[in-house]
């Protein structure tokens, strides 16, 4: 059963082709790594998903809905949360009010809400800096931040925009804990990842694309070994000298 | 937290015993500070709370006072129940408004050009409106009863208006702990991250615009048969909705306390001096020290007086206590674990 169904995908911004003709497909409880060079789309495809840009054609089926001209809370109601590339918290409110105004879409209890949050936040290593502002967070905690947050909303599928992006080889060891422990517990994700140490290691399958359309689907082993990938990574004439 | 609940006990305590013991005028320069207040708090719904600076805010006193003044010269309509009405038109301009800003995404600048914009139509459209007295105003008849909302000396007044200052705190503090409330403030924090959490900002946009201009309106009426005359450069123009932010700024921005603080201090200051400078033949001059003080305190205490004022007082108020009791529970959770 998949959970996540995008065919035909396209979308434009004037002259330039954000994404043409992608079609994928995300099983229940999987974790898909979505790479490709830097400009490829990759943003753009979690920007269609999650509601923030209207694709100009195709079709994204989420658990049986279709996403189509759903706004992003309606996205995150159904059950689809993501992070932000470029990570956005509530500065000036504690990490965990932070955490709780996701918690509260799924609560109407502050009280439960509250508790909820608590323990996500004890769960992703925030703990400590629970009642701290978030402006006094760095970036790696903020990252966690980042997907405490989401998670409080109880997704089925959850979209992470680079969150190892900028963290030092242990805390991306430590993030891949995580990310392992929230797919156990039933959330399929979909992962947008340079550092190739997280996608090697979590990844089941990976979707590799450039300008926008697929160029090459498998394991990761299967992936890297792939000639138009090396090619869209590190060029033609990498493969001719190689060669 | 308790220890602030005291405190803030004890000092309405004092404000209902003051008139007991002070003369008229010092009492007028209590009902605009708590006037003001009371206004600043309701700006600071939409302003402070949800993060979209309005410019325009005259424009619900005017429709407040015109609409109460109106119906109670025209149909003998208790400024009371006028009072709803004008709250009730200003919470259909504050949709409209809301909508055309909201929902075409006019952010930062233009959200404030839209605001100051509606505030001049309104103010010009009144200007030509015969019925409602146009360039002259209209000066209301002074009828002292309760029903009329017209009272002799201040007193009346005094407790009227600090009424309304503990209303709008009492709805600000509920609404800060509601849920709505910490959508607004993450909506003011980051719009698109808490669109994507499920906040529909959409809405909460609009209840934020909704309620800032409903209890705004009111003091509209309040002002109305307090000072007896409207005109509408004085209640649509540009300078009131400058005055009515001011103290919220200085008091501190997104706070309860923040707007009554700012009011405290900036009032008394405003309606001394300009009697002082004024008596000296120098007219205008008070505006000139509102300027330096904005100034000061934007560049020394960005957050506001009050995060100071809380720092300063935390030591006896113990204001982190409730954290604390959270933040060691989550220490006996872990070692539990």
């Amino acid at each position: 059963m998949s959970i996540l169904n995008v065919t035909n995908l396209n979308k434009r911004f004037g002259g330039l082709t954000a994404i043409s003709k992608l079609s994928f497909e995300l099983g229940e409880g999987e974790i898909l790594g979505l790479i490709g060079p830097n400009g490829a789309g990759k943003t753009t495809v979690f920007n269609c998903l999650s509601g923030f840009h209207t694709p100009d054609t195709g079709e994204m089926i989420f658990s049986g809905k279709s996403l189509l001209g759903m706004q992003p809370y309606q996205v995150c109601q159904a059950g689809l949360a993501r992070t932000f590339q470029i990570v956005k918290p509530f500065l000036t409110i504690s990490v965990l009010d932070n955490v709780m105004v996701g918690a509260m879409i799924r609560e109407t209890s502050i009280k439960k809400a509250r508790e909820a949050s608590m323990e996500i936040i004890q769960w992703a290593g925030l703990g400590p800096m629970a009642h701290k502002e978030a402006e006094g967070l760095p970036l790696p905690l903020r990252k966690r931040l980042e997907m405490a947050r989401a998670l409080a909303t109880r997704p089925k599928l959850l979209l992470l925009d680079e969150v190892m992006a900028g963290l030092n080889p242990t805390e991306v060891s430590e993030i891949i804990e995580l990310i392992r422990e929230v797919n156990q517990k039933g959330v399929s994700i979909l992962l947008i990842e340079h550092v190739m140490q997280g996608v090697m290691a979590l990844s089941e399958r990976v979707l590799v694309i450039n300008y926008g359309s697929r160029i090459a689907e498998g394991t990761p082993v299967e992936v890297v070994k792939n000639e138009k990938v090396i090619e869209a990574y590190l060029g033609k004439e990498f493969l001719n000298a190689q060669s | 937290m308790t220890r602030l609940y005291i405190l803030l006990a004890v000092l309405l305590t004092i404000l209902l015993l003051v008139p007991l013991f002070l003369e008229t005028y010092v009492l007028g320069i209590f009902v605009m500070i708590f006037f003001y207040a009371y206004l600043g708090q309701s700006w600071n719904i939409l302003t402070g709370y949800t993060g979209h600076i309005s410019l325009g805010h005259a424009l619900y006193v005017g429709v407040g006072a015109y609409t109460s003044t109106y119906l109670a010269q025209n149909y003998g309509l208790s400024p009371w129940i006028g009072m709803l009405v004008g709250g009730v038109f200003a919470v259909m301009i504050a949709l409209f408004l809301g909508y055309l800003g909201f929902r075409f995404g006019l952010r930062g600048v233009y959200f404030v050009i839209l605001t100051i914009a509606f505030a001049e139509i309104t103010r010009l459209i009144v200007s030509h409106v015969e019925a409602l007295g146009s360039f002259s105003g209209i000066f209301l008849d002074f009828n002292p009863s309760f029903w009329n909302f017209q009272f002799r000396g201040n007193v009346p007044y005094y407790y009227i208006a600090l009424g309304f200052m503990v209303f709008s705190i009492i709805v600000v503090r509920i609404l800060e702990i509601s849920r709505a409330g910490r959508f607004m403030v993450a909506i003011r924090e980051d719009e698109d991250a808490a669109q994507a959490l499920g906040v529909n900002a959409f809405k909460y946009n609009m209840i934020a615009i909704a309620l800032s201009a409903f209890m705004t309106s009111l003091a509209g009426t309040f002002y109305a048969n307090y000072i007896f005359y409207l005109h509408p450069d004085t209640l649509f123009g540009m300078a009131l909705s400058i005055e009515l932010i001011l103290r919220p700024i200085i008091g501190g921005l997104g706070t309860i306390l923040g707007p009554v603080l700012g009011s405290f201090i900036l009032t008394p200051l405003s309606e001394i001096s300009r009697a002082y400078f004024t008596k000296g033949g120098f007219e205008g001059l008070h505006l000139i020290l509102y300027g330096i003080i904005a100034v000061l305190v934007v560049l020394f205490m960005p957050k506001g007086v009050i995060y100071y004022v809380k720092k300063w007082l935390n030591p006896i108020l113990r204001l982190d206590e409730k954290n604390q009791g959270y933040i060691e529970k989550g220490k006996e959770a872990e070692a539990e674990s």
